[in-house]
Formats: C-alpha cells, structure tokens, sequence
C-alpha cells in the first residue's frame, strides 16, 4: 500500500513544502491546534518533533522549543495520543522525528506500531544508523507500512547517498549545509549540483531540503532542483512570536510559498 | 614469564563493545567520524607517531608516573597498597595522556583547529597545554554554570591562550557543553573534535583507551620490579566517563588473576536523586554518539547527575565500562562525597598527598573491600587536588 507521502509526490512533484513543529510548544496542547491550522493551509507535509533534552542536530530555535515543551510536560506517548485525536481530521502527511533514545525508552516495536496506530505516515531519526535501522527498524517500518526517511548531506558521498536513497521510502532529506537546524550557511550552491549528479546516477525518490531555509527566496530556489523543502527553525520562532496563529500560520506559510516577496523572517 | 595476557574484549566493525557503542551520530557527522575510524589505528601505531608521542611523554609531562609504595595505608588496610601517581603528570592528572595524543594525531591528520568540551576544566586545560605546545587552535566548551565554579582553571585555559565558549543550553554543566562541542563540529567540519574521556561515537572510546592504557602498561613494569610479578591483585580506578580507569585497566583486563574495580560517584547516596552512579542507577540508552548506560527519566530524557566532584558528574560512561560490567570482567563500586572526603583527608595525613577529588572516590572502597594479608592494591591516582581547596576547606575542620 503506498503511503500518503508516496502519493503527495506521484500527484505533485515539486514545490513541496514541509513544515517542522515541536510537539508541546508552545503548550502542552498546541498540536491540536497547529495540526489543523496547517491542514488548512498551503503546507504540503506536517512534520512533528519528539522533544528531547539533548537535540544534537538542533540549532537553538528547536533546542529551546524542546525544552519549553518538556517543561510543559510533553511526551512521546502524549504526542502520539495528540496525532491520533486530531489525524481523522488530516489528510496531509504526518512525519515524527525524534532521536534514537526516545525511541528506546518507549520500546521499538511499540513505537513502529503506535504510529501506525495513530496515523504517522513516516519517520526521521537522525542519530539512527544504517546498519542499525536494517536490523533492529526496517521490519517494523515494513510491518507497518511507514516511510523512513534517511538524511544526505552535500558532503555525503554518492555511493552512499544512493545507499541511504535506497533504504529510505516517501523522500529522502537532503541537509542543506553542513549545520545544525536553522543555521544561515552561505554556500548552498553546490546543493543543485549534488541533487543533479544523484539523478543522474540513478537516485528516484523524491529530495527535500532541509536546516536552513528561511524566505520565500530559499524556498524558490531549491525548488528549481529539488521536490521541495522543509522550514523549522523560522516557523517555530514565528509561533514564539505570534498571538494570532489562526491568522499567522496560514499567512506565514502562503507568504512562503508565494515567490513575488522576499518575507525574511527573522 | 608472565603468561601472555587475552585480551577479554574485542571491538566489532561498527564499533560495539558486545551490546554497547557504536556511532549514533547525524548524517553531517559521518565523514569527520568516518575519516577518524579509517585512520586512528594505522595513524596510532606508526612508530614515528609512537616515537614523537613517547619523547613527549617523557619529557614533557614527566613519565613513567611513579608507582608509589604507601606504607601507612598499606598497614592499615592490610595489603601491599602501591599508588599509580598520574597526579604527578604535567598539567596535574591523567588527561594529559590523552590530550597530547589526539593534538598529535589531528595534527598529522592536517588539522589546526581544536574543539574540546570541559567539566571541572582538567581535560579542557589538557588540551589547551596540548594545543599551545603543538601550535594548535584551541576552543574549550564549558557549561556556563561550571565556569562559575571552576574559575581558577577558565584563567589557565585562557592564559594557555584557549578560547573558552560558555554552555548556554539545558543544565548549563558537561553534558551541555559536549553537546555544544558537537553541534560546534556539526557546522564547522574543518575541525578536530579532542574528546576527554572514553566517551562518545566509535571510535573514540577506543581511541582514548588506547592512549590511557599507558598506564596499565606502566604499573606492570613498575610492579615486576616492585614485586617481581606483573599483575597486581586489584586495580580500583574512580569513574567520571572512566578514561583513567580505562587506561589503568587496558592491560589487564581479561587477566583472571587481576581484580578491577571501578568506583562511581555515589554523590549523597545511591538511594538519593543526587548521585551519579551511572551503572548503578542509570539505564541503557543513547548519549553522546554512544549506546550506553546513561541517566535517563522513563521517557528517555537524559537527566543531571550529581557529585561532588565536577569531574565525575557525567550522566553517561564509556560503553567499555557498560560491557566489563555486564560481562563481569571488572565490578562496579561506588562512594558517596561523604566517604570519598573522608579518604582524601586520610591520605593527606597518612601519605602526605592532596588528591583530585574524583580521585578520592577510589581510595574509598578500601573501606569496602576484605584484602588477604600481602594482597598486592593498585590504586590509580588520577589527579591532584590544587583544583579541589576550596572544597576541602569547606569540610575540614
Ligand atoms: C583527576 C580526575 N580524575 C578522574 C576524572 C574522571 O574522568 P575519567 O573517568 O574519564 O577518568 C577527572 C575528570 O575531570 C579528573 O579530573
């Protein structure tokens, strides 16, 4: 059966766009709330953040909306009971990432099979190494019918971005610069490069770029090379910032997918 | 002869220690480590790098420490107690070892810029002398809270010309600041990662083992001078992320005839929430880059330990330790502040030596510990006490 990401890039293949929110922030109820306000809007994908106490890959705009989610007494149980309640109501994809120890803690059959439950559609676990994820996490993912989704980075070599290509299902997630989330690097030029000569060694499934994007601009950019993109760090801190989410979410994102302006966000 | 010794472990391709290690590291780590895993072993074992490395050694930070012969505590407790004396190692403990070895290898592996994380600021003024002496970049992470506490060795690592970049994030102590030295390395790959202590993705507990383990190797030639035989009865080493009770036990672990016995901090209590008792309390999870036994909350949340000692607060420890426990190749032990100052007041009276307090832990357990009479105790005195003053004088009275 194919999965909802499978079928979002059969239908449409580019111009994509993800949107990352930490699951309790900025209260312990929010997913409720945001999850609908995004299926309303231009968004492509939801993707949910696991809060955890030690993010590694995480710029300080996530760190910090883990930590105020934690403190409000998020967690992985929580989150998946959240999604569960509102999924009848979305149609879009669902994404969960987290890090490994969540995972551990909670149990990974239990995990796999929860999300199945619930309605998440894929998973993105940074920390989770290949040889690990083929023996301990891919019966799972197939026992269930989820999407894994495996990260590349521009520096990450052909043969084994093929590789993690082809034990990734639904996308697969190309970090844009060598950074932590919500890192501004300057040269991304080379990205377009990397995504061409993957293609043309035979890379299939769709790319997301990721960590880093910020404007209509950015968005505008790496969808001429690759099938869309995902922002975290701008969208939360724009959150932070909002008192009015029912009107700043759905702006926020049209603004973003609109190319006339460049909307930084800051 | 000695019989040749087996060694009790061996490291799998991906870098497990049986079910602990390996490298769980994001995507944008995988070359800087890759490029760590393919060379440490060949780089390590090259004679000319063993040739530069060993004149520093001794020269440098003064080696072979002495293995001391404590005649006062011996007759107290009743056993031959010899003391391994890395205290008396330039730069005041046993980090130097292990500084002086990865700047050396960063540096034939072409790199010039240095990132290290600290806690008490003993493995961060390690690598900043490390850096200073080899003419190397060095930038020291310390969690904001630590530098408060640990002034005197912020001012060292600054007058060694480091720069120091405070933790902001979570606790604000060690755990954040190897977090930060992390994500530091994340964006900035040109660098060279110097971890202090047997911690962290494959291949770095090896790596830093492998560069502590000069102590074990030290202690059984001191000992076959000493004693006439290799292998002393026990080993007992105190455990922070367990680098210097790595090195202590490298070379005889395996051996049926050693004893090794590590000693975490207990803090106020094993049954308190103020201890930092990893392998006791703690559970196996993820830290660091490193499957492990961390302290955790049901959820996975990685929580602060406490100790008395800044250099034993470390929520993980070294997968080797994880699996020498659950192999039962060495045993655990712990002992609380209290017990842990009481041992370092009596070895300044008996034996005229000031001890780095997580040093203290180790000679707690003799307490603990039944020796039959001309039982041959090596304790590895991991660091002097200069840092700790202001916290003995707090208790003594
Ligand atoms: C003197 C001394 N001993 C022990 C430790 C603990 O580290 P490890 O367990 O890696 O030896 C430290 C750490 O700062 C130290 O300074």
């Amino acid at each position: 059966m194919k999965t909802r990401s499978e079928i979002l890039f059969e239908k449409k293949p580019s111009n994509n766009l993800s949107v990352f929110i930490t699951a309790g922030f900025p209260n312990k109820e929010s997913l409720l709330e945001i999850i609908p306000l995004l299926e309303n809007s231009d968004c492509d994908i939801i993707e949910i953040g696991i809060p955890f106490s030690d993010p590694l890959a995480d710029g300080p705009v996530i760190q910090q909306s883990s930590a105020i989610a934690l403190n409000n007494g998020m967690n992985l149980e929580l989150l998946i009971n959240q999604v569960k309640q509102v999924r009848p109501l979305i149609s879009k994809p669902i994404i969960l990432m987290g890090y490994l120890n969540s995972l551990l803690k909670f149990g990974i059959e239990r995990f796999y099979e929860s999300c199945h439950e619930a309605g998440v559609d894929g998973l993105i676990i940074p920390d989770l190494p290949l040889h690990e994820f083929k023996n301990e996490h891919e019966l799972y993912i197939k026992k269930y019918n989820l999407d894994f989704i495996f990260l590349i980075s521009p520096t990450t070599e052909n043969k084994r971005a093929l590789e993690l290509a082809a034990n990734s299902s639904g996308f697969l997630y190309l970090v844009s610069s060598n950074s932590t989330t919500g890192n501004i690097n300057e040269n991304k030029t080379d990205l377009s490069e990397k995504v061409m000569t993957l293609k043309n060694e035979g890379l299939k499934i769709p790319v997301l770029i990721g960590f880093g994007i910020k404007t209509s601009n950015d968005f505008t950019k790496v969808c001429k090379y690759a099938n869309g993109a995902i922002i975290g760090s701008a969208f939360i801190q724009m959150i932070k910032n909002s008192n009015n989410l029912q009107k700043d979410i759905p702006q926020f994102i049209h603004n973003l997918k609109t190319k006339t302006h460049d909307h930084s966000i800051n | 002869m000695q019989a040749q010794i087996t060694k009790g472990y061996s490291i799998s391709k991906n870098g497990y220690y049986g079910n602990f290690g390996g490298a769980y590291i994001p995507e944008l780590l995988y070359n800087n480590v890759n490029e760590l895993v393919q060379n440490y072993l060949q780089l390590t074992q090259d004679p000319d790098f063993n040739k530069e490395l060993n004149l520093l050694l001794k020269d440098y930070v003064g080696r072979p420490s002495p293995l001391y012969f404590a005649k006062k505590l011996s007759k107290k407790y009743g056993a031959k107690i010899y003391l391994k004396r890395e205290d008396l190692n330039h730069t005041g403990s046993h980090k130097i070892n292990n500084a002086l070895g990865q700047a050396l290898l960063a540096k034939k592996l072409g790199k010039q810029k240095i990132i290290a994380e600290t806690g008490a600021g003993q493995h961060g003024a390690a690598a900043a002398t490390a850096c200073a002496l080899l003419g190397l970049e060095c930038t020291v992470f310390m969690g904001e809270v630590d530098i408060e506490r640990q002034a005197p060795n912020v001012s060292r690592m600054k007058m060694l010309g480091a720069k120091i970049i405070p933790a902001t994030s979570g606790t604000r102590t060690l755990k954040d600041a190897t977090n930060e030295a992390i994500r530091y390395w994340i964006n900035n790959n040109d660098s060279y990662y110097l971890i202090g202590s047997v911690v962290g993705p494959h291949p770095y507990p090896d790596l830093v083992t492998r560069f502590q383990a000069i102590i074990s190797k030290e202690i059984k030639e001191q000992l076959l001078t000493a004693e006439g035989k290799e292998d002393p009865d026990y080993v007992l080493a105190c455990i922070g992320g367990g680098s210097n009770a790595a090195g202590a036990f490298y070379n005889f672990i395996g051996n049926e005839r050693v004893k090794l016995i590590g000693i975490e901090a207990a803090g106020k209590g094993l049954n308190t929430e103020y201890t930092a008792a990893t392998l006791q309390k703690g559970s196996c999870g993820i830290i660091h880059g490193s499957k492990t036994f961390l302290m955790q909350t049901y959820d996975g949340q990685i929580t602060e330990p406490y100790s008395i000692s800044a250099g034993l607060d470390y929520p993980g420890i070294g997968p080797l330790h994880a699996h020498l426990q659950e192999t039962k190749l060495a045993r655990y032990l712990s002992a609380t502040d209290e017990e842990s100052l009481a041992a370092a007041f009596e070895l300044m009276q008996e034996e005229g030596i000031i001890p780095a307090l997580e040093s203290a832990h180790a000679f707690a357990v003799l307490k603990k510990i039944e020796f039959k009479e001309n039982e041959v105790v090596v304790i590895n005195l991991s660091g002097r006490g200069d840092k700790d003053l202001d916290t003995y004088l707090k208790h003594f009275n």
